[in-house]
């Protein structure tokens, strides 16, 4: 592994110091916070209101945008975690397009180790984003309505930690066969756009139809989102709970915001989201290990 | 000299097409061996499969007593490439370039500082450490390149069309260089160029045209194979060339008359002394033996 730890640090330094790299991964956070911004706060502040009246309790503002706060900083970190990974990890195809590869592997270098070093350098930028992203929403919330335990906040991190894992993992197998800025800028276009969709980080998976829901419980990645809004919105749901709302409101609240997620019609608990979760970074992670391990064996 | 270079009945295809047909030739340690052709000869073929970067289809290369089927790791180790195109990380500053380069062949710390101070100082770009290579001139990113294929101490230099685009100082600054590490170091280098003043000065030349050898030999056997002598006559009219009976061209203020050989010459300066008051032999050039050889003429990266 000679010249690893110099290949990561360059990988990292390369994609601080690439502004062009750096803002695009920050784009689907921010089309999130302009949506939120904008509008998509109030139509939740309207629909948990609404849902609460329905139920005949009154609730304070500190309660209705503790769930507010809690659903868009849920949904920027499940965002974050996977779209920033594949933009870091883009320097992969950079790096072809560059030349950068060829002078690096005139060395005696190994492929796994090049391999190595464009994950870990992804999932080590990409963590620092994260937690950096976990600061400020924790800032956020604390100012809208704090409703966190300390354990719900390790939880968070822990939920960070796999998603970025995810995320890098992913990342890797699909950016790996890629070798043109116009396929690089592609998947870029297709992930920033379309992630925040169908892991349920713009609208929640269950606004949307019965068809698309199914297909969509079989992507990893929206078992990744349910856990954050878990762990988010957890201290708020029991504070509801504390001051007597009813336990269909809050559950029918849950089952809204994908706090619930159900799998052919199942409810799946917490703990298998985790194992979704962290089997599919196994699987990905061997899955980039075989396309590396087969790149080398066609080259000799 | 041992050969530290030996390739045999090399071959290479991409789908039908031939890049490289049974190509075998010798590289002596320490010399400055020049690989011409148009673009497309196979001359990129072949140094991508001697850096290990291309698998060959058939044949067998030998670099510094080791076969590159058997151990690839210790050829890399020494070679040193130049490519074509500056390949650092325009983002990165020259010194953090040439520690992460540094460090794929293990040299790091204290060894890379002193490598690092040597290298700035033969190359003469210690101001130049901390600046982005993006930010860096044409001629002052060339001698970075260089310096990162020097980093490990390479007993081979390959140049890849290295001085392409540079002004003249530039040029004459990486041939110093390339001329004090051959005589101190024994460095071999393997030149590729489109410019035929370079190449004369090769130890020995090969030239390449569609994958196949075309002529080889020192740039002196190839000039007595392929072109013929030129006589520049002064101060005579175009009658008096013309009785000469040898093809001929004007120039401003003389005739340069095509001879055969230098035998040939002789010949007709003993046979016509009269016309013969003020002259120069001169040898053909490297572009005429190019000319001759693949019926193309390489002009500073352009092929005609």
């Amino acid at each position: 592994m000679t010249g690893l730890g110099a290949l990561t640090r360059r990988n990292i330094k390369l994609y601080f110091k690439d502004k062009g790299m750096f803002f695009t991964s920050l784009i689907t956070p921010i089309i999130l916070l302009v949506l939120y911004s904008t509008f998509l706060a109030n139509v939740y502040e309207d629909s948990f209101r609404s849902v609460l009246e329905a139920a005949g309790a009154a609730v304070s503002d500190k309660v209705v945008w503790g769930c507010v706060g809690g659903q868009l900083v849920s949904s920027l970190l499940a965002v974050s975690c996977v779209t920033v990974a594949f933009c870091s990890n883009l320097l992969m195809v950079q790096d072809k397009i560059s030349g950068a590869r060829q002078d690096l592997t005139i060395a005696p270098l190994k492929s796994s180790t090049l391999a190595l070093s464009y994950y870990l350098s992804t999932l080590i930028s990409t963590l620092l984003i994260c937690f950096a992203a976990v600061g400020v929403c924790l800032l956020y919330l604390a100012r809208v309505g704090w409703f966190l335990a300390a354990g719900d906040v390790a939880a968070l991190l822990l939920d960070v930690v796999l998603l970025v894992l995810f995320g890098t993992a992913l990342s890797s197998c699909v950016i790996f066969p890629l070798s043109t800025s116009g396929q690089a800028s592609a998947v870029g276009t297709i992930v920033s756009a379309g992630y925040g969709f169908i892991c349920g980080a713009y609208m929640p998976i269950s606004s949307f139809s019965e068809g698309l829901q199914k297909v969509i419980s079989f992507l990893p990645g929206s078992y990744g989102t349910s856990l954050l809004r878990n762990h988010a919105l957890r201290g708020v749901f029991e504070e509801m709970r504390t001051i007597g709302f009813p336990a269909e409101a809050v559950e029918s609240m849950k089952d809204g915001v994908d706090c619930n997620l159900y799998f052919l019609g199942n409810q799946v608990e917490m703990s298998n989201m985790y194992v979704v979760l962290t089997a599919s970074i196994v699987i990905a992670v061997g899955l980039y290990v075989g396309m590396n391990a087969l790149s080398a064996r066609r080259k000799i | 000299m041992e050969h530290i270079i030996e390739i045999d009945h090399l071959h290479k295809s991409f789908g039908d097409v031939k890049a490289v047909q049974d190509l075998s030739f010798r590289v002596k340690e320490g010399e400055l061996f020049a690989f011409l052709g148009v673009n497309g000869a196979g001359k990129s073929t072949t140094i991508n499969i001697l850096c290990g970067q291309l698998p060959k289809d058939r044949g067998s290369v030998c670099i510094c007593g080791t076969d590159l089927d058997t151990d690839p790791d210790l050829i890399k180790r020494n070679l040193g490439v130049v490519f074509q195109n500056s390949v650092l990380d325009k983002d990165l500053s020259v010194r953090d370039n040439l520690q992460s380069r540094a460090a794929l062949y293990g040299i790091r710390g204290e060894a890379f500082r002193s490598r690092l101070e040597e290298l700035s100082h033969l190359l003469d770009f210690h101001d130049l450490l901390k600046r982005s290579v993006g930010k860096l001139s044409g001629g002052q990113r060339r001698r970075i390149d260089i310096a990162r294929a020097l980093l490990h101490r390479p007993k081979i230099l390959i140049l890849d069309e290295p001085t392409t685009g540079l002004d003249p100082q530039t040029r004459n600054l990486l041939w110093e260089v390339i001329g004090e590490l051959r005589q101190k170091e024994n460095l071999t280098v393997f030149l590729t160029t489109h410019y035929m003043e370079e190449a004369a000065d090769a130890d020995y030349v090969v030239i390449l045209n569609h994958g196949i050898i075309a002529a080889e030999g020192t740039p002196l056997m190839l000039k007595n194979n392929y072109t013929g002598d030129f006589i520049t006559i002064y101060g005579q009219s175009e009658k008096q060339i013309q009785k000469l009976g040898a093809p001929y061209s004007p120039l401003r203020d003389a005739y340069r008359v095509s001879v055969p050989n230098t035998a040939a010459a002789t010949a007709l300066i003993l046979k016509y002394p009269e016309v013969f008051q003020d002259y120069e032999i001169t040898k053909g050039k490297m572009d005429d033996v190019f000319l001759t050889v693949t019926g193309s003429k390489l002009t500073g990266g352009t092929e005609k």
